[in-house]
């Protein structure tokens, strides 16, 4: 009786330890970022380091302002072209599709949300670059190629949160709105899709997370200069990619900046994750 | 009464173009969901379309010798480091989330601090992006634990990545497990420990399973957390020689290699090849994936 206490009591202290271990990772990822990012900043001078326009760490100039506008560039761009072409595509899986059709789209969702950002990027760098090459303007590495992979790369994200979302909408609504006289269309797009707005914008802001953390499809297709763009077809360096370029070489103050440079991303990402969790709670409450 | 005629008459246009307008609007809002639908569908087909046709002739015996030269550029050894170092991570993330999974479902407390801590931290790590992974892997396991660029550092920063997708995974599949068969353990005398291994987590196995398959596969794909933290060498690490501290070689996976090829530009052909390869492992995974989804909404079917 007393060895089995013992075990029940062993396994629960294992069970507590693995829990805590999500908390621990959290809180070392915390430490060691900003114990590494942050004396660089203090070093370069927060606001040098933040609103700088010049990145040349050969003469100590590390201003990440075009890397942040180059994020919040291609990660715009990525709604542009995935949010209209993700929720549509979810509204249809979820309210127009057969179960024929849906059940061949469905796992094809599936199957673009696990091919590799690699994939994605050799993808771009093949297709969608020359493309812009041939037949616009430009070398083709470029924001517009950043921002049209991206948003092809957050489909999957939009439409499995928002489809869920739609799904989750009451029968009794939809039954309503036809009952009133609204056709199946009427009744879809002012009745279910307000109702699960909450849900959209959940996927919406998923999708946005995934965009400004996507790191190598974009390396591969953005031609990544680090100055702010002046058109479309002109190169893009987004925080991610100055990350990978330069570390594998860098030292010192450069690799502090480059740190930095993870910092400022990481409280972007918390930033959008606390907005997801605040557009879900919303989405609880009604 | 002419008049009232004439207002019937201007009454009747009216609503025949009203019902126009209607059956316009309808038309065109079927034909956005389903050009929608199809663009989805369309960029999926040419992408695989496209990367099978280019990359399915060149999968020559000569990609996957054993070892790897700059000629042969073979995709070997990356495709033993890959099945490594997936085993290694899922190795470590598999029970620690499994069994935190089971503390949130099965032991805590509802509403307690520490639960509602270990839930925000999870979400937090879902949504930070390989590249902070990498970062941190390569500040901790790297340089501050003296790891170096290895096979176990990129695993451990690996484990973590995956770590809250196979804890939400679990977590949905146990709390999917009906209450009966807690009671039913409880019941028949089993004590907590039992109830959960004998009763609960049997009929959650597919949806855990389901997990670690998702895991699986972004561990396959992973390039961003592995170039700072298991570095880009191909080859395999030598287990035969140096037994167990070839944890401490540096390697390549699949996808990493892919990277360093297409960035090399040097060898378009091998570089469709590898994709291919990259994305018959990832359709097998998926596969798997929904065999299993497919098993567990059987077992509580039944």
């Amino acid at each position: 009786m007393n060895q089995s206490a013992l075990k029940e009591g062993l396994a629960r202290a294992l069970f507590v330890l693995a829990a805590a271990v999500s908390v621990m990772a959290v809180a070392l990822i915390c430490v060691f970022l900003f114990a590494n990012g942050v004396p660089a900043m203090a070093q370069i001078g927060l606001p040098e380091f933040l609103f700088g326009t010049t990145w040349r760490p050969a003469n100590d100039l590390f201003g990440i302002f075009p890397m942040i506008v180059g994020s919040i560039y291609v990660t715009a761009g990525a709604m542009v072209v995935g949010v209209p072409a993700g929720l549509l595509c979810a509204i249809f899986l979820s309210r127009f599709a057969s179960g024929r059709v849906a059940s061949v789209l469905k796992p094809g969702v599936e199957l673009l949300a696990g091919i590799p950002s690699v994939v994605y990027g050799f993808f771009g760098l093949v297709i969608i670059v020359p493309f812009i090459r041939t037949y616009m303007t430009g070398r083709g590495l470029s924001l517009l190629a950043a921002a049209v992979l991206l948003g092809i790369m957050i489909l999957p994200t939009i439409i499995t949160v928002a489809q869920s979302a739609l799904d989750a909408v009451p029968r009794k609504y939809y039954e309503g709105a036809l009952a009133l006289g609204a056709t199946h269309e009427r009744s879809v797009f002012r009745v279910i899709v307000p109702a699960a707005t909450s849900g959209i914008m959940a996927a919406i802001v998923l999708g946005v997370g995934r965009a400004i953390g996507e790191t190598m499809a974009v390396i591969m297709v953005a031609g990544n200069q680090p100055a702010i763009p002046g058109s479309l077809f002109e190169g893009v360096r987004t925080m991610t990619a100055n990350i990978v370029l330069e570390m594998g070489y860098a030292a010192d103050l450069h690799r502090g900046a480059l740190i930095a440079t993870g910092v400022v991303l990481f409280v972007f990402i918390l930033l959008i994750t606390g907005l997801f969790n605040a557009a879900k709670k919303k989405g609880e409450v009604r | 009464m002419e008049a009232v005629n004439r207002f019937d008459a201007l009454f009747a246009q009216a609503e025949v173009g009203a019902a126009r307008r209607r059956r316009l609007s309808r038309v065109a809002t079927r034909a956005a969901v389903y050009a929608g639908a199809a663009a989805t569908a369309l960029v999926l087909a040419f992408l695989v379309g496209y990367i099978l046709v280019n990359g399915v002739p060149y999968l020559t015996p000569s990609l996957f010798e054993w070892t790897y030269t700059s000629e042969n550029v073979s995709l070997m050894p990356a495709l033993v480091s890959t099945l490594i170092m997936a085993a290694l991570s899922l190795l470590m993330a598999v029970p620690i989330g499994v069994g935190s999974a089971i503390y949130l479902v099965e032991y805590a407390p509802r509403g307690s601090r520490f639960v509602q801590l270990v839930r925000m931290t999870t979400e937090t790590l879902q949504g930070i992006p390989s590249i902070i992974y990498g970062l941190f892997g390569m500040l901790f396991f790297v340089t501050a634990l003296h790891w170096n660029l290895s096979l176990l550092s990129g695993a451990c920063t690996l484990a973590i990545m995956v770590l809250p997708v196979i804890m939400r995974t679990t977590e949905e599949a146990l709390l999917a497990v009906p209450d009966a068969y807690r009671e039913g353990g409880f019941g028949l005398g089993a004590g907590r420990l039992r109830t959960v291994f004998r009763c609960v987590l049997p009929s959650a196995v597919p949806g855990i399973l389901g997990g670690v398959i998702l895991a699986l596969g972004r561990c396959v794909g992973e390039v961003a957390a592995l170039l700072f933290t298991a570095g880009t060498i191909a080859q395999i690490p030598n287990f035969g020689t140096e037994g167990v501290f070839a944890v401490f070689d540096s390697c390549r996976t699949l996808a990493v290699h892919m990277y360093v090829l297409a960035s090399e530009g040097l060898h378009v052909n091998e570089t469709y090849a590898t994709a291919v390869v990259l994305l018959i492992v990832v359709v097998l995974l998926n596969l798997l994936a929904t065999f299993a989804a497919k098993k567990m909404k059987k077992g509580h079917e039944e």
